[in-house]
């Protein structure tokens, strides 16, 4: 994937979604559900950041660093994170200035929230308004 | 006052203690968390040594802010960001100087706490290592082994509190009459600090 600001110079930069699940699977999972429910159009860089470093179940900061890197098109990074750690693990990273400029965790549900801020940066959104838009999934009730 | 020898030997300590009792802190969390505790630890404080020896850091703040950073980056569960972000904020209260007073470490730690506090979103009394770092850092007031036995009985003292955080919170009742794992490893902190500082007075 090709990284970098502004690159094109024409194109609006896109806000970046980093998904960080316990589980590696579900990352990459979700990820690309999310992408085939944007797609239509240019879709934002999304990326997985799930598991270990080994494989296992549990959080990496490394591949959270890794992933908001590589997403970061000078727009922001919305981080969607799932269990425990993961949430434990984002809010350090941010507290201590280890992700990009204008990185954000997001509050919202983990797959619905994913489809959601994925579709909203996609159309170009500002990420205040990814992060609504994610937030938002909260509020649907399934009964 | 304490120099950057002393904090690497606390370390050192720690990770002895974490690899002496990890069967047990994975043992107490099998019944109510995902019997990792204490591999995961393992793996962090085994990471933390290796860094500290590699790196050798010459100040007590930057050797908790190093420890804490590589916790982070290795534990791989909920006490990652935890411990790590402690170890860092208290580094960071410490700043760059050669030697801290005891004093110092008390108020640092104490903002090491709160962070962790802060971060998890838990208050006393839900289940989790604050129930024995916060009895413990008020104690320090009193001594270093005052606080490592705060901090044990702070341990002990969640054995019939319900869960309110992590995983264990979804047992809801179930999660009563165990031992927090997370608690039991703070306890196991503090000790090492005590067992450090009785050996360092000792060598005077």
């Amino acid at each position: 994937m090709t990284g970098g600001h502004g690159d094109g110079g024409t194109q609006p930069a896109l806000v970046g979604v980093v998904l960080v699940s316990h589980s590696g699977p579900v990352a990459e999972s979700v990820a690309e559900l999310a992408r085939g429910l944007a797609a239509g159009g240019p879709v934002a860089p999304v990326a997985a950041a799930g598991g270990t470093s080994a494989g296992g179940l549990g959080t990496s900061a490394e591949r959270i660093m890794a992933a908001a890197r590589e997403v970061d098109r000078g727009a922001g990074v919305a981080l969607l994170a799932d269990l425990g750690s993961s949430v434990l693990t984002v809010k350090t990273l941010l507290l201590e200035d280890e992700l990009p400029p204008e990185s954000r965790l997001v509050d919202a549900p983990f797959v619905e929230g994913a489809v959601a801020a994925v579709v909203a940066a996609s159309a170009g959104a500002p990420l205040a308004q990814v992060a609504e838009a994610a937030a938002e999934a909260y509020a649907y009730r399934k009964v | 006052m304490r120099d950057a020898e002393f904090f690497r030997n606390w370390m050192a300590a720690a990770a002895a203690a974490v690899e002496r009792e990890a069967d047990r802190l994975t043992e107490l969390d099998s019944p109510i968390g995902d019997a990792d505790h204490g591999s995961n630890l393992l793996r962090g404080f085994t990471a933390v040594r290796t860094a500290l020896d590699a790196e050798a850091p010459a100040a007590p703040g930057a050797v908790l802010q190093l420890a804490g950073r590589t916790l982070i980056s290795t534990v791989g569960g909920a006490s990652g960001p935890l411990y790590g972000m402690l170890l860092r904020r208290t580094g960071k209260e410490l700043g760059e100087a050669p030697e801290v007073s005891d004093e110092e470490l008390r108020e640092a730690l104490d903002q090491g706490v709160g962070a962790v506090a802060q971060l998890g979103g838990a208050a006393p009394g839900d289940k989790t290592m604050l129930d024995a770092l916060l009895p413990g850092v008020a104690a320090l007031a009193t001594s270093y082994r005052a606080a490592a036995d705060a901090a044990e009985n702070g341990a002990l003292a969640t054995v019939p509190m319900q869960a309110r955080k992590g995983r264990a919170s979804y047992l809801g009742e179930r999660s009563i009459g165990h031992q927090d794992p997370g608690a039991t490893s703070s306890a196991l902190l503090l000790g090492a600090l005590a067992d450090v500082a009785e050996r360092a007075e000792g060598a005077r």
